[in-house]
């Protein structure tokens, strides 16, 4: 039998099928080619076969019958094979499958290995999916482990321990002497991860690691754009978290060190800022002083002007957890917060409506509801019903003027009326039915907008109930807050009889107009009233047929009761208070938006990745971008290196393959004044560590207004990686006079150098 | 963090690593959801999404999306920087990496990535220190005699 095909042999293969149909046929005629290589036992091979049906497995095919093989992999003598073993473990093999648990053995040889590099196999699949079977067998093990001096299994060893205690927390005792060693290690290491679970005497020896971090000198493995290890400095903030959370003592030993990350970290990249936050997290949670929560809160403010979206939303959802317990510190943000109403990701929109509902105060609810009545005009639909509760949740709450109230009503009812949930109806109608001395201009108000538009039902409903209450207001033309209008009884039935013909309403809407009809009744346009009442007395609708032959009744047989019957409703006592509901949620959690998941996704590119073929869709086999696959995922930012006298000078880099020693730099040159630069040269200088190799230029014009550009190549040997510094001289000719300049350029992004 | 996912903007898994056990339809359906909901979103919305009950972070790197799964007390923040590291050593093994590196070496960008992540968590924080662990098991694997003894561990 020929061996096996290589892995990218097969790779390459199946990327060229150009149907899902061509792909299976590949994928099925290989598995069986695989399925009896297995069956003939074959020990050369089995590692590559494996790694074959791993990566059929991530296309999506089964491959459980290569369970059993990766067990014979772990167990075989080899590296490679172990290696690929284990990885098919830890993709095939999770606790759920019946073979799981033959692997403990295997584990168990492997970590006790002469070698680390196979130890350290095992221990990272035991901490990624061993169960608590296997944990419960292995623990003796791990632990010996954590007490080895070779680092680089200890390190292994403490996420393991983590992991088994996570599964079996009663062997969390069999870990702590070995632990409490770990602590006094100088160099970063990452068994701080295990005292997450122990005493809170460790705080002072985690608070001492901390400062260390923070003083200490530059360490350019562990370093982030500047910051010394942030991975660990996070970690010991958790830690913090964890341990300070009930308890005042270490709460109490904590205070400085996190005033000082608090204030000491920069916070110009995200790295800063992931700090920061971890510590406000931290100070929310543990016993501090009201003073360490306001400079949290603090922090929060600033991230909310930060230009990144992710440090804003993040920002919003820890007020949002907090607004409750520190309202005070929080108010002080509140028109910053106000202000992301009007960003632009759906998120961030969420919860600054959130929690400017939440920041709503007597105080301030006249200027936050014009905000929050703007927002609601413009958001998207889905925020709508719950921003129109919320405005009447904080208008009933804080309203400084029965008018106020019954316009910021009038004002949802008209915009958003069409999004405001059923049951506000009933309560806007008994708020309207207290407000007695404003039942003419609500009226009257209500009547003007039921003339404008009749579609948003809910509106539709409190006007009818509202015109069938006051309806004699109307017509009589009381009105004192605002010019009254001149209204016939005639007119308001014809409004009235219109909803009941209209297509836009509901039964329900039908069912109130009816009901107004009638209480109109009371007035002199009996006959027109008794007409239409009778029509409906053979509505389809059976709720309105029952009221029209009800009505029909009352004329007929009870009319001395009618006007005791139609007269004007009492105020109402509010029973249960069944209002809107809640939409201040204060533990930020929100349904996430759910995209129409009915079209396939189209993805459109980013507008500077210009490229010949651009959208394609999800199911279009063979369309895919092979220009896109090549480009490196870590791009370099382009800067601006000169900016002046309308000449901008713009660096862009690449990487130089083979040797990472090389920037590549392409200047790009524009002018934006009315004259062209003639003559232009560019002339760059660097300091003795670099050398500098600059090609020729593309022209030496550079036209007016933008409308073309000089490119010219410079290349920059920096093999002792220091930060890029460079001297540019720049000359050309402009309106017919010589200009020259010399400007330092020092603004490189630390990846064209590092 | 409970699972990453590494996928194309065509949707195509390239990577899936899962820290909870979960049966292997589930997790079909859940990379399928999560890919959908994640290639639906605008480039100007901001890295974070709520997706379940969980908190899902991810970034576009190139024709590449970095998606983890992370919980509720975990820092978005610095799940970023987790990527964002991932992508550098990435970067640093197969030079200047790209999709098809991903897609041709699939077992490697594992091996890096048990080397930086154990159960979820960062387990080595220097680059170098992480880079010359995969170096040295490398040349492990391709001596076929393995009972030599190594050189001292990195520190």
């Amino acid at each position: 039998m020929p061996a096996p095909i290589r892995l990218r042999e097969l790779i390459r293969t199946i990327r060229t099928a150009r149907t899902q149909a061509e792909e299976r046929e590949m994928i099925q005629k290989e598995c069986a080619a695989i399925r009896s290589s297995f069956r003939e036992e074959d020990n050369t091979y089995r590692c590559r076969n494996v790694a074959k049906l791993l990566y059929m497995h991530m296309l999506g095919y089964p491959a459980h019958f290569g369970q059993l093989e990766c067990l014979k992999l772990i167990a075989s003598q080899k590296f490679t094979d172990k290696r690929i073993g284990y990885l098919g473990a830890m993709l095939l093999l999770d606790e759920r499958q019946d073979v799981h648990l033959l692997m403990t053995n295997c584990i168990k040889n492997d970590l006790n290995h002469s070698t680390q590099y196979v130890q350290g196999l095992a221990l990272c699949t035991l901490g990624c999916m061993g169960s608590s079977e296997m944990c419960r067998d292995l623990a003796g093990e791990v632990e010996k482990l954590l007490k080895t001096s070779n680092s680089y299994l200890r390190k292994k060893a403490a996420l393991c321990a983590v992991h088994v205690i996570r599964k079996v927390p009663e062997l969390m005792e069999m870990f702590l002497p070995a632990t409490k060693n770990l602590l006094s290690e100088k160099n970063h290491g990452k068994e701080a991860e295990l005292c997450g679970l122990l005493y809170p005497a460790l705080v002072p020896q985690l608070v001492r690691i901390l400062k260390n971090l923070i003083m200490s000198g530059y360490s350019p493995e562990h370093d982030v754009s500047g910051i010394s290890d942030p991975f660990l400095q996070v970690r010991i903030l958790r830690l913090l978290r964890i341990l300070g959370r009930s308890d005042d003592d270490s709460s109490e030993a904590m205070n400085d060190i996190l005033a000082q990350v608090a204030t000491n970290t920069e916070t110009s990249k995200n790295v800063g800022n992931a700090i920061l936050y971890e510590t406000v997290l931290t100070i929310m949670d543990i016993k501090s002083e009201s003073g360490l929560r306001v400079l949290a809160i603090n922090i929060l403010g600033r991230f909310l002007l930060n230009n990144d979206k992710n440090i804003r939303y993040v920002a919003l959802t820890s007020l949002l957890k907090t607004v409750q317990t520190d309202h005070n510190a929080v108010q002080r943000h509140r028109s910053t917060i106000v202000d992301c109403l009007k960003d632009l990701d759906v998120s961030i929109k969420r919860r600054a409506m959130e929690l400017s509902f939440a920041l709503v105060n007597g105080n301030n609810i006249r200027g936050m509801m014009k905000e929050l009545l703007y927002f609601l005009d413009s958001c998207d639909p889905e925020f709508k019903a719950d921003c129109a509760s919320g405005v009447f949740l904080a208008a009933e709450k804080y309203a400084p003027s029965k008018r106020w109230h019954i316009d910021t009503i009038m004002r949802v009812l008209t915009t958003a009326g069409s999004y405001v949930r059923d049951d506000s109806v009933p309560n806007l109608i008994q708020l309207i039915t207290n407000s007695v001395e404003m039942h003419a201009y609500t009226v009257q108000r209500l009547y003007k907008a039921l003339l404008d538009d009749i579609s948003q039902q809910p509106l539709v409903q409190v006007s009818s109930w509202c015109i069938g209450e006051y309806g004699d207001l109307l017509v009589s033309g009381q009105c004192e807050e605002e010019e009254p209008i001149q209204v016939t009884e005639d007119e308001v039935l014809d409004v009235l009889e219109g909803l009941l013909l209209s297509n836009l309403s509901t039964p329900v809407t039908r069912g109130y107009s009816l009901t107004a009809i009638m209480k109109l009744s009371t007035r002199e346009i009996l006959n027109r009233i008794k007409k239409v009442v009778s029509v409906y007395g053979s509505s389809i609708d059976v709720e309105l047929q029952q009221r029209a032959v009800e009505y029909n009744a009352l004329f007929k047989k009870y009319d001395h009761m009618r006007p005791a019957l139609l007269e004007r409703m009492p105020i109402m006592e509010k029973t249960a208070s069944n209002g809107p509901t809640e939409i201040v949620q204060t533990n930020g959690e929100t349904e996430p938006s759910v995209p129409d998941t009915k079209h396939p996704p189209l993805v459109t590119q980013p507008a500077n990745q210009v490229r010949a073929c651009d959208v394609w869709t999800y199911h279009c086999w063979g369309y895919i971008c092979v220009n896109e696959l090549h480009s490196g995922l870590l791009v370099i930012p382009p800067m601006t290196a000169y900016n002046k006298n309308g000449l901008k000078i713009e660096f862009t880099f690449e990487r130089a393959n083979p040797n990472p020693n090389i920037a590549v730099i392409t200047i790009h040159a524009t002018n934006t004044t009315e004259a062209d630069m003639t003559e232009f040269v560019f002339q760059a200088a660097v300091p003795k560590t670099f050398q500098l190799q600059l090609l020729s230029p593309s022209s030496n014009i550079v036209p007016a207004l933008n409308q073309g550009s000089i490119t010219q190549i410079i290349r920059v040997l920096n093999p002792q990686k220091q930060q890029l510094r460079m001297r540019v001289k720049l000359t050309y000719t402009h309106k017919g006079l010589p200009v020259q300049d010399l400007a330092e350029v020092n603004n490189f992004p630390p990846q064209s150098w590092q | 963090m409970q699972f990453m996912l590494l996928f194309s903007r065509q949707g195509k898994l390239r990577l899936q690593k899962w820290y909870v056990p979960q049966a292997d339809k589930e997790k079909k359906k859940i990379t399928r959801e999560l890919v959908q909901t994640v290639l639906a979103r605008k480039p100007k919305m901001c890295s974070f999404l709520e997706w379940r009950d969980l908190k899902v972070v991810y970034k576009r790197y190139a024709s590449l999306y970095f998606c983890c799964a992370i919980e509720d007390q975990d820092n978005e923040l610095i799940t970023l920087e987790i990527i964002h590291r991932y992508v550098e050593l990435l970067d640093k093994y197969f030079g200047s990496v790209c999709e098809l590196d991903i897609i041709f070496n699939f077992e490697k960008a594992y091996f890096i990535l048990d080397e930086f992540l154990l159960g979820g968590e960062a387990q080595e924080t220097s680059k170098k220190n992480v880079l010359k662990a995969i170096e040295q098991a490398d040349l492990l694997q391709e001596n076929l005699d393995f009972q030599i003894r190594l050189f001292p561990a990195p520190s």
